[in-house]
C-alpha cells in the first residue's frame, strides 16, 4: 500500500506480534481496525509482571560474518553505546558520511 | 576489463591546487548565474556557501542551485552517460538541471537543485529505510542508457594505493594490505564484476541522500560519479561493513536490510543469511575504510581512534577466514 501522507510505499512489519504498516519514507505508521487496541493490550501484558532483568542477548543478533566483531552480550564487542545508540562515537558519525 | 593503471586523479600536485584557487570563485559565479536563471527574482546577498572543497570534487551552493566541479580528469563521455541516467530515474536519483556538463578550468561542472541532506549532527535520524528502498528500486531498474561499470572497486584500489604510497610501513597497514590480497580479482578492479548489468550507485553513505524539494520532500540519491552497472551487493556493503565491525547497532542494520528486502532488492536472497552475497563487498569496504583511516590519522599526527581501530581489527580477523564465494542466486 501507499502512504496516505507522502505516497511512498508502506511496508509491513511485526511489532509485538501485531502486523503494522510503516512508510518507507516518512516512517508514519498505519494501523488497521483493532490493531491499536491489540498493541495496547500486548504492552500492558508486558508491564504487569515485573520485567525480567535485562539479560544478555534479549534478542538474537542478526547474522554477521566470521570476521565480524562480537556483537551484544556486553562482552567487549560493539562500539555503539547501548540501546538506541544515543552515544554514537563521533568518529563513527563522521564515517557514516564519508566516501 | 579494467586494468590497474596509475590513476591520474590520485595526483595531488600544485597544479591542481592552483587550479582550485581559481576554480572556487569561478564556480561560485556559475552557480549564481544558474540560480538566477532558475529564479530571476532571487532574494540573495552576494556570497556563497561552499559545501565541499576537496581535490576530488568541489561543490558550491547559491540559493536553490548547487554547482559541482567533478574530480580532475573525469571522463566527460562517462559523466554524460551517468547524468543522462539520472535524468531518467526520477524518484530514485536527483536529476541534474542540465544533463550536459560544462567545462571550467579543465574540470567538468554540473548543476543541480539543492536538496536537504541528512543532519550530520543527528545520525540517529538516519533514513535507513528510505536509503534501502531507493537502492532496491535502483537495482531493479534496467539501466536507461548504456553505462560504464560501477566504480566501487576502483575506489577501493585508490584507497589501497594511497595507503601503500603514503604510509605502507605503518604497523596497522599490515593487516589491511593482507586482507586486500585475499579479495577476489573483481573486488580489486582487476577483473569484471560478477554482475555486469545491474544498475548500482557505487558509493552509498549517508551523505548521498537528500530530501528534494527541500526541506521535506522525499529522499533521493545524489552523486552519480560512481554510478554504473555492477554487483549490487556493493551498495549495501558500507552499512554491512559498519555492522560487521561492531559500529552500526544490530537494530539499524536490521532495519536497513529488512527495508531492502521488502522493496524486492536483488542483491541478497529474499530471506535467510545475506552474508554469502555481502561478504566480499563488505570486506572490500572495510579494507577501503581502514586504509583511508590510517592515511588520515597519520597525516594528522595522531593514533587511530577506537572506531578506526575497530575497522583495522576487522581486517586483521579477515586474515584467518577466507572470503565466501559470491553466490549466483537467481535475481
Amino acid at each position: 500500500m501507499q502512504c496516505p501522507k507522502c505516497h511512498a510505499p508502506m511496508h509491513p512489519y511485526n511489532r509485538n506480534g501485531v502486523q503494522i504498516e510503516q512508510c518507507s519514507n516518512c516512517r508514519g505508521i498505519f494501523l488497521d481496525y483493532g490493531e491499536l487496541e491489540a498493541l495496547t493490550r500486548v504492552e500492558s501484558q508486558w508491564q504487569q509482571p515485573a520485567p525480567p532483568p535485562p539479560g544478555p542477548q534479549a534478542y538474537p543478533a542478526p547474522p554477521a560474518p566470521a570476521w565480524g566483531a562480537p556483537h551484544g552480550g556486553g562482552h567487549g564487542g560493539g562500539h555503539y553505546g547501548g540501546h538506541g545508540s544515543h552515544h554514537r562515537h563521533k568518529s563513527f558519525g563522521h564515517m557514516l558520511f564519508s566516501s | 576489463m579494467p586494468a590497474l593503471i596509475p590513476d591520474p586523479s590520485l595526483r595531488l600536485s600544485t597544479e591542481i591546487s592552483t587550479a582550485t584557487h581559481q576554480l572556487l570563485p569561478d564556480l561560485t559565479a556559475r552557480a549564481i548565474t544558474a540560480a538566477h536563471t532558475q529564479t530571476p527574482a532571487c532574494p540573495c546577498t552576494p556570497g556563497r556557501a561552499t559545501l565541499t572543497d576537496r581535490p576530488d570534487g568541489t561543490v558550491v551552493r547559491h540559493a536553490a542551485t548547487v554547482a559541482k566541479a567533478h574530480a580532475p580528469h573525469t571522463n566527460p563521455t562517462d559523466l554524460t552517460a551517468r547524468l543522462t541516467a539520472a535524468t531518467h530515474l526520477p524518484g530514485i536519483l536527483l536529476p541534474p538541471l542540465d544533463p550536459t556538463p560544462v567545462t571550467l578550468h579543465d574540470r567538468q561542472v554540473t548543476f543541480w537543485p539543492y536538496g536537504t541532506p541528512v543532519d550530520p549532527d543527528d545520525p540517529d535520524a538516519a533514513p535507513w529505510e528510505a536509503a534501502a528502498t531507493l537502492l532496491a528500486r535502483l537495482h531493479r531498474t534496467p539501466a536507461p542508457t548504456p553505462l560504464p561499470p560501477m566504480r566501487g572497486p576502483l575506489k577501493a584500489v585508490r584507497a589501497i594505493t594511497r595507503l601503500r604510497e603514503t604510509v605502507g610501513g605503518h604497523p596497522a597497514a599490515v593487516p589491511v594490505l593482507h586482507a586486500w590480497t585475499l579479495l577476489p580479482a573483481w573486488a580489486r578492479a582487476e577483473a569484471p564484476q560478477p554482475d555486469t548489468t545491474t544498475l548500482c550507485h557505487g558509493d552509498l553513505h549517508l551523505g548521498q541522500l537528500v530530501r528534494h524539494p527541500a526541506p521535506d520532500g522525499p529522499w533521493l540519491l545524489i552523486d552519480v560519479d560512481d554510478l554504473g552497472v555492477g554487483t549490487p551487493g556493493w551498495d549495501l556493503a558500507r552499512p554491512a561493513a559498519w555492522y560487521a565491525c561492531g559500529l552500526l547497532p544490530p537494530d539499524e542494520w536490521t532495519r536497513f536490510l529488512a527495508a531492502y528486502r521488502a522493496a524486492g532488492g536483488p542483491a541478497v536472497p529474499a530471506d535467510g543469511d545475506p552474508w554469502p552475497a555481502l561478504d566480499v563487498p563488505a570486506r572490500a569496504l572495510t579494507v577501503q575504510t581502514a586504509a583511508l583511516a590510517i592515511v588520515k590519522a597519520v597525516a594528522a599526527g595522531r593514533p587511530l581512534d577506537e572506531v578506526e581501530g575497530a575497522v583495522v581489527d576487522a581486517c586483521d580477523r579477515m586474515g584467518s577466514v577466507p572470503p565466501e564465494l559470491t553466490p549466483g542466486f537467481a535475481k
